[in-house]
């Protein structure tokens, strides 16, 4: 087991490295998110209330993340690299874990600067809507990741991950508003980290058949 | 024992020949019609236009059904790596698509009668179909961006699994929903179930199930003889 | 035909259509197994012609 963990570690360590290097994702995804802040100001013009901007915080959110995914399994793809993990002396799934954890920091980096922009620029943000946020994004992170390596194998990819994705999001968008806008947001709180739980296993367990001939 | 049972049964079905289902079908088909439009009697909340639901749920249970045997197939592929599974799951959610625009469609129409708007968000049924339209849609797009194959196979194999977690998921999700966006509360009154409600409903449900299957064997059949000749193409040329 | 009467009728006839199309969709398509089922017939023969 701690072998295992160790190549998690060891996986997501290199997605880490790479992309402190070559810079490729993260500030995309922050100018993305703030760019998407200044046009719903011009989207929703005058006063929106805290429930319109709640919403649009959580498209914004997603897409940032669909942007972060679409690049998740890049550098696999242009270095051939898949082939080589796959070959690998460790399990599949941990492929599919260190990547849902590089995934998880790149969005999380995201968000530590768009919260702030969002409370600067529209309503002030909530500690349950900071817990909501973070389930959220590990339930985006898994799947995300998970849809992410089956788009790269086709020849659609880059078009085809929203596709896959923005349906099995819907639960998440429910339980994080949820969670933002009700005055007792532990029921959405439990439904997120529930959605979290189970398509994790799944995702886990199914992982081997994605990247597998 | 329940798996194998399962399996044992469905090898039953299959050796049914298919225009014994054809008109098994045509008859029970017929047969609901009448009960739905001259049998069963008015509802007493909703009136003459209650009479879609016999249809609407019955074509919503075999979608559902649908999607499940789907998911079953692919549980199979990956599990078994049983040839004809994948090619089945495929039929399957063709088929569940197939059935789930009718839902929409005469969901829609229901709608319009009951609440005057071609469509409600307060419908939970027919919002979860929509997002599981848009779910099963996904899967022809990813299934047809992957060249034939045992990665072809995976892929959708894994992807209709999916759809059966998404389900329950989704329908919680939009009841959740409800309660924050929409406070306003629809009630259907539940049809009083029995008489010939029941008896229409269940006429209609065996109805559109025989439907499907048969149509779903018709599709098989053909999608099986497009295999094995453009194998036997390959073979001569 | 009181209102309720045309919808519900709709909604059958919706139905009804959408799995006509769907057979004739099949039909087409075994139409189409059927003219390739000729070509490889032919195509099988003709060596034996000539």
């Amino acid at each position: 087991m701690t072998g295992y963990f160790r190549d998690v570690g060891a996986l997501a360590r290199k997605d880490l490295l790479l992309e402190l290097r070559a810079k490729d994702t993260l500030p995309a995804m922050l100018l993305f998110v703030a760019a998407v802040f200044v046009v719903f100001h011009f989207a929703l013009p005058g006063t929106p209330s805290r429930l319109e901007t709640t919403g649009f915080l959580w498209v914004a959110i997603l897409f940032t993340a669909l942007l972060g995914l679409g690049r998740a399994f890049v550098p696999e793809r242009e270095q051939r690299m898949m082939d080589g993990l796959v070959l690998a002396p460790c399990d599949r799934s941990a492929i599919w874990l260190a990547k849902t954890l590089a995934t998880l920091v790149f969005l999380a980096a995201a968000e530590v600067v768009a919260l702030p922009l969002y409370a600067l620029f529209f309503h002030h943000v909530s500690g349950a809507m900071v817990l909501g946020v973070a389930l959220a994004d590990v339930g985006v992170c898994a799947v995300g990741t998970f849809l992410g390596a089956m788009a790269v194998v086709t020849r659609a990819r880059d078009l085809l991950l929203p596709l896959l994705f923005l349906p099995l999001a819907i639960p998440i968008v429910v339980g994080a508003v949820g969670a933002s806008i009700e005055p007792g947001p532990a029921k959405y709180l439990e439904f997120l980290a529930l959605y979290d739980a189970l398509f994790a296993v799944v995702c886990w367990a199914s992982f081997e058949f994605v990247v597998s001939e | 024992m329940g798996a194998g049972a399962t399996i044992d049964r469905v090898g039953l079905l299959r050796r049914i020949p298919l225009s014994a289902l054809a008109l098994a079908s045509l008859v029970l088909v017929t047969t609901a019609l009448v009960l739905v439009f001259y049998v069963a009697p008015n509802d007493a909340n909703q009136g003459f236009s209650q009479r879609i639901f016999y249809f609407h749920v019955s074509l919503a249970m075999t979608a559902y059904a649908c999607f499940a045997g789907g998911a079953w197939n692919a549980l199979r592929h990956l599990w078994k790596r049983d040839p004809r599974s994948d090619l089945q799951s495929y039929v399957c959610v063709h088929q569940g698509t197939i059935f789930g625009a009718m839902v929409l469609l005469t969901g829609s129409i229901w709608a319009k009668i009951s609440w005057g708007q071609w469509w409600v968000w307060g419908e939970d049924e027919l919002v979860l179909f929509l997002i599981l339209y848009l779910f099963y849609c996904a899967y022809f797009m990813l299934r047809f961006s992957v060249d034939p194959g045992t990665q072809r196979a995976n892929l959708s194999a894994v992807y209709a699994l999916f759809g059966v977690v998404l389900i329950p998921v989704s329908f919680a999700a939009i009841r959740l929903s409800k309660e924050f966006l929409h406070p306003r509360l629809f009630h259907l009154d539940g049809p009083a179930f029995r008489g010939w409600i029941l008896a229409t409903y269940l006429v209609a449900q065996v109805a559109m199930l025989v439907l499907a299957y048969t149509l779903y064997r018709v599709e098989i059949a053909g999608k099986r003889l497009d295999l094995r000749l453009r194998d036997l193409k390959e073979a001569l040329v | 035909m009181t209102n309720a009467e045309k919808y519900v009728t709709a909604a059958y006839c919706v139905v009804f259509a959408v799995i006509l199309i769907y057979v004739l969709l099949i039909a087409v398509k075994l139409g189409r197994l059927d003219r390739e089922v000729s070509e490889l017939e032919q195509k099988i023969r003709q060596p034996d012609d000539g």
